[in-house]
């Protein structure tokens, strides 16, 4: 990380161990190194590095690795709110968007 | 449709292929420019389908990216000397990253695309970069299991693709990780600053035209002197928001983005407090600092959007009391201000 960490212990990233097969694969998506390798398993090293973005889970083949995804954007939330869904940056009717 | 970097075809059993120029001309850089400034932004698309970039074989490498032109104009350009495949999926012109967390770049939009253009009959092996940020919405597994391509992650960024592959396609830890250095804070800033649109002017013309209440009627010189006033106020605190915070972002007090904001629109406020311009009585004066504190931390809150490092639980953490702080200051701002027109404290 360049030193820029959001707010901490917030984060909803859960690692179940004992279904790890040590793949590495979360290590390989994860933008920000929140995961390294203790015992051929995977282990959260840096939760507060963490932004959702729900790659590493996505990737997880065993499933070991669960969080609430989803945009960390204010329009969006605001859009959720005011539309009655979750989050969503989908602004294309407006035709401005991330 | 721009096709400037098309120039010519290749010809392979598995049929006609475009074949790309990987130089940005002119009207990439111009058009690299306008997308920065939210000129067309929506509308810059390339073609879905499969590209060839110098003179590919059937042991060549296939490069995935979405149809946003610059994603792609960034992948050609990384690909300059090199032999290889580019297969453009339908992203429906957003960039790989925002794509893949909308579900546009995703397992089933890229097994699709293998299927529709036939990539098995134009090469031979059965493995497909993918950038690695597509990663939030592709599920390398699932792509193996219904097409029988393995996905390999490639670099954060376009531009470390070549020595990705010299190292025999292993990114090292740095080309994994995304940073948000100035010089990115700093392009993402135009976009922001058209965030309010047509309120950028209906606000600022609201002000004006109340600018000229008086405690014996209406006059529209006063509208004009203390509305100019107002609307250099108000843009003050906006451009704090959405330029300043931005942009000296790491060096600012407070994680949140909100209380940033708060900072850098007191700054502001200061600046104009010892100019003289800020107000004239001391209602009016704290009446200003508590509008722009609210209007540059809403602008600063909404960077968290294009921020690469903020969680949705952490933005919604720091929404639930910001919002409400901020409704508070500008609406109390706003009454003080109406009252100075009235009374003079």
């Amino acid at each position: 990380m360049n030193g820029l960490v959001y707010l901490t212990d917030v984060v909803t990233l859960v690692l179940d161990r004992s279904k790890c097969s040590g793949c590495r694969m979360c290590m390989e998506v994860c933008p920000h190194a929140v995961f390294g390798i203790e015992h051929k398993k995977a282990v959260i090293l840096h939760k507060d590095f963490c932004m959702e973005c729900g790659a590493c889970a996505k990737n997880c083949k065993e499933g070991a690795i669960t969080v609430k995804s989803g945009v960390g954007c204010a329009a969006g939330i605001i859009n959720g709110i005011l539309r009655g869904t979750e989050p969503t940056c989908d602004c294309g009717s407006t035709g401005n968007c991330c | 449709m721009m096709t400037g970097y098309i120039h010519g075809e290749i010809e392979t059993t598995a049929g006609l292929f475009p074949r790309i120029e990987t130089r940005w001309n002119r009207s990439d850089y111009w058009g690299a420019i306008k997308t920065r400034w939210s000129v067309g932004r929506m509308k810059y698309r390339v073609a879905p389908g499969i590209y060839a970039v110098g003179d590919p074989d059937r042991n060549s490498r296939v490069f995935v990216t979405g149809n946003y032109k610059l994603s792609f104009d960034h992948l050609r350009r990384a690909l300059t000397g090199m032999n290889g495949w580019i297969l453009v999926i339908d992203t429906k012109g957003i960039n790989v990253w925002c794509a893949a967390g909308k579900g546009t770049f995703s397992t089933k939009e890229i097994v699709r695309r293998i299927r529709i253009h036939h990539l098995e009959q134009v090469v031979d092996h059965r493995k497909i970069i993918v950038p690695q940020l597509g990663a939030t919405g592709v599920a390398a597994h699932e792509v193996k299991k219904m097409t029988g391509f393995t996905v390999i992650y490639g670099p954060v960024l376009a531009e470390d693709i070549k020595a990705f592959i010299d190292a025999g396609l292993k990114a090292t830890e740095a080309m994994r990780h995304v940073t948000f250095p100035l010089v990115e804070r700093v392009k993402l800033i135009p976009v922001d600053i058209f965030y309010g649109k047509y309120y950028m002017v209906i606000v600022p013309l609201v002000f004006l035209i109340l600018s000229g209440l008086y405690p014996g009627g209406y006059s529209v010189d006063l509208a004009l002197i203390s509305g100019g006033k107002s609307a250099i106020n108000l843009f003050s605190g906006y451009f704090a928001g959405c330029v300043l915070t931005p942009a000296l972002l790491p060096w600012i007090p407070f994680r949140r983005f909100s209380a940033k904001g708060v900072v850098t629109g007191w700054f502001v406020a200061l600046l104009l407090l010892l100019a003289g311009t800020l107000g004239l009585t001391l209602t009016e004066k704290v009446s200003w600092f508590l509008m722009m504190g609210a209007l540059s931390s809403f602008m600063a809150m909404n960077f968290t959007g294009s921020s690469t490092y903020t969680s949705l639980s952490g933005v919604q953490k720091e929404m639930k009391t910001a919002l409400p702080a901020q409704i508070a200051m500008a609406s109390l701002g706003f009454m003080g201000w109406i009252i100075t027109k009235f009374v003079s404290i």
